[in-house]
């Protein structure tokens, strides 16, 4: 509503055109200033201005639902009542039904803890038919860092007999989707077996690999403005390195999934505020931690954040951050199914332990796999 | 002394004053006691602009004389008047008894309270928490209100309002069994009514807030039940590309001053939430409640919600009535509640 132009607005004929003379057009200038100033500016009395005011003021203001009105809505417009199942139980059922539609979702963890893998078992669970539990649309893949560019998952002969045959070249040189096409044929295996379903699958997804942040946002414009809006049922950001506006979330009702990294902190900087005691540094507290890379700005624009770490050699889930849910960890490993939890069960977390990043035994976990994975 | 200047604070437009001054009225007396049709004579401008002009010039001598020493002034009380109309006003509680405590009972109508923390702390949760609340019928000790929660963030979950709703509901009848002990008296709230009493704004820019902003005064006379205005938070949309501060100052001190303004007028509680930044002072870098110092001033009350050890606390920061203090609290799946420190909980991490 804010858009709308000023002489749209319905206001008494000579104000509109005072206003058109004095070359202010949009609701954003005319509520940039006060009304004393606009007075000055436009040389007309309090009265008039005040009245014009309100009126803008009315027509730019968002229009207003009951909570039990949007409730009503989500439930019988929306797909699942407005979540995106992650087909992980306990996670799903401390997030009300999974990924919610309209806010944005963070994932933040070390460097091959999982969260690719978490986005890809995301975009596949959004690009299956309905009665499979998904979203039956397409879904926009923002790869930012290009990071599957090994033939790690190459090896994987099912999968590249499939691939060769059906695959385009473009879509055959991300590897990611092939690992994508593995988790899918082992979590589903009843639907991939139907001819034709893979290459359906794969032609919803929409890879894009901007260089720069200038073409990453053009994009997302083209995005906002195609015909494809209304069928594009996931976003996801892999990773975030720069912040977008949630809007394109909120207009077009989907989840949006960025991915976060992690850097070292070396001490703790600012986590207290000035009236707290000064807490005496714990005898651990030298060494370096953990960290999200995006600072507290940015979290505070995310809705949802979930922190995948490593502690003693085994992976957890955290739900670090959410308006419905205590902050609970799951323990998950990663199979050829994707992610998958060993306990539906989370435990609850307090206090500093919901933001912390673990990584001990990381590096345990990811050799390990490297290992399973490596070219013999 | 600066009598020349009188006229620079009158509220008429640039045109009007431009006439006064050619006409040769430098000062608020030398015409304020004109009768209008003589002015519009004088400055060949129709009665009624007349007729504004000299309001506008009552207006402000009566402004100006609120220091003469008249005890009856339009619109002032005695301090004792507001002593008793301040406990005639039930507060809207919070559901945690120890943060009602160090706010004096609850959420005080006809103030503007400022709520901020680190992001996770439970912010979102003691908005929700606060909408649903506000519609504890009078007979529960309650408001019987509604609420306007306005969204910034998109962080406001409907599945979530929903299980405090539900909470809520049967904590008031468990109350109300206990307070009418041999009566049969049922509470017929049911969640979905309390839903239906929240009216959800989202504001997706700093246009949109300013002008919701500017609305809710007529939204609000239409709406004359609202007892609490939520805005979660007012942050935001000024935190994301915001390059010129001025107006972001300027913006921020009006839409203070409006929201305070409806607190009064209409009687209601208005809660504003507000994100955290690090600052650098004394040396090292400290947590602080974002928008900066000029903004701290704008609201009554000031209350930041922190991690103390493993437990959420939330500290009085700013308050002409309430003395600083701290108490713990917690984020349940029925909502906001006392801390459950004192019962051991499984700890596994």
């Amino acid at each position: 509503m804010a858009e709308k132009l000023i002489k749209e607005m319905g206001l008494p004929k000579s104000m509109a055109n005072v206003f058109a003379a004095r070359n202010i057009t949009t609701a954003k200038e005319v509520l940039s200033l006060t009304e004393f100033d606009l007075m000055h500016l436009l040389d007309v009395g309090m009265a008039q201005v005040s009245s014009a005011v309100a009126r803008i003021s009315e027509v730019a203001c968002p229009p207003y639902q009951t909570a039990l009105s949007l409730m009503e809505q989500r439930v019988q417009k929306e797909e699942h009542g407005g979540h995106l199942p992650t087909d992980l139980k306990g996670l799903d059922e401390a997030l009300c039904g999974g990924i919610p539609f309209g806010v944005l979702t963070e994932l933040v963890g070390p460097a091959g803890i999982g969260k690719t893998q978490f986005c890809m078992k995301l975009s596949l669970l959004a690009s299956l038919p309905a009665v499979y539990g998904g979203l039956n649309g397409h879904v926009i893949y923002i790869d930012v860092e290009s990071k599957f560019s090994s033939r790690r998952y190459l090896k994987h002969a099912l999968v590249i007999s499939i691939a060769d045959n059906i695959f385009p070249q473009k879509i055959l040189n991300s590897n990611s989707f092939l690992r994508m096409i593995e988790i899918g044929v082992k979590s589903f295996p009843d639907l991939f077996k139907t001819t034709g379903v893979i290459q359906e699958m794969a032609g919803r997804i929409l890879v894009l690999r901007p260089t720069s942040l200038s073409k990453f946002t053009e994009s997302l414009q083209q995005i906002k403005e195609s015909h494809l809006q209304r069928q594009v049922k996931l976003l996801v950001i892999d990773s975030m390195a720069a912040i977008i506006s949630g809007s394109l979330a909120e207009i077009s009702r989907i989840p949006i999934v960025v991915t976060n990294q992690v850097r070292s902190q070396t001490r703790e900087e600012g986590c207290q505020y000035s009236f707290q005691v000064q807490r005496t540094e714990d005898p651990a507290g030298y060494d370096s931690h953990l960290v999200a890379a995006l600072g507290i700005n940015w979290a505070h624009a995310v809705t949802i954040r979930l922190v995948l770490e490593a502690k003693s050699g085994q992976r957890f889930i955290k739900l670090a951050k959410s308006p419905m849910s205590p902050p609970l960890a799951f323990p998950f490993n990663i199979t050829s199914a994707g992610i998958s939890l060993l306990s539906g069960i989370g435990t609850e977390l307090k206090g500093a332990e919901i933001n912390r990043i673990h990584y001990h035994g990381h590096s345990d976990i990811i050799n390990f796999d490297g290992k399973g994975c490596s070219d013999k | 002394m600066y009598r020349w200047m009188e006229l620079g604070r009158l509220r008429i437009s640039t045109s009007q004053r431009g006439k006064l001054i050619s006409a040769g009225y430098s000062t608020l007396s030398s015409f304020s006691s004109l009768t209008p049709s003589h002015l519009a004579r004088e400055l060949m401008i129709p009665e009624e602009e007349a007729a504004q002009i000299l309001k506008a010039a009552s207006d402000n001598s009566r402004l100006d004389n609120t220091d003469g020493g008249q005890a009856i002034v339009n619109g002032a009380q005695t301090a004792w008047e507001m002593l008793h109309e301040e406990q005639l006003f039930p507060r809207i509680t919070t559901s945690c008894a120890d943060l009602d405590n160090i706010l004096g009972g609850g959420i005080n109508c006809k103030e503007v309270t400022e709520i901020g923390g680190v992001p996770g702390i439970g912010k979102t949760q003691l908005g929700i928490q606060i909408a649903v609340n506000v519609q504890i019928p009078v007979g529960l000790g309650g408001l019987g209100g509604k609420a306007v929660y306005i969204d910034t963030e998109g962080s406001f979950m409907v599945e979530r309002a929903l299980q405090i709703a539900e909470a809520s509901v049967s904590d008031m009848s468990e109350y109300n069994d206990l307070l009418r002990k041999n009566r049969a008296c049922q509470v017929n709230t049911k969640p979905s009514d309390i839903l239906e009493n929240i009216y959800y704004f989202r504001v997706c820019s700093y246009t949109e807030q300013m002008a919701l902003i500017n609305y809710l005064e007529k939204f609000i006379s239409e709406h004359k039940d609202v007892k609490v205005v939520i805005v979660d938070s007012v942050t935001f949309h000024f935190r994301q590309d915001f390059e010129d501060l001025a107006l972001r100052t300027r913006l921020l001190s009006g839409m203070a001053l409006k929201l305070m303004n409806l607190a009064k007028t209409f009687n209601l509680a208005v809660v504003i939430f507000n994100q955290v930044t690090t600052k650098y002072t004394e040396g090292s870098f400290q947590l602080a409640l974002a928008l900066g110092d000029s903004w701290s001033h704008s609201c009554t009350n000031r209350v930041i919600l922190f991690w103390n050890g493993d437990e959420r606390y939330a500290y009085i920061d700013k308050s002409p009535s309430l003395r600083s203090a701290s108490a713990p609290f917690s984020v349940t799946g029925k909502g906001i509640r006392n801390s459950a420190s004192n019962h051991k909980r499984i700890k596994l991490m």
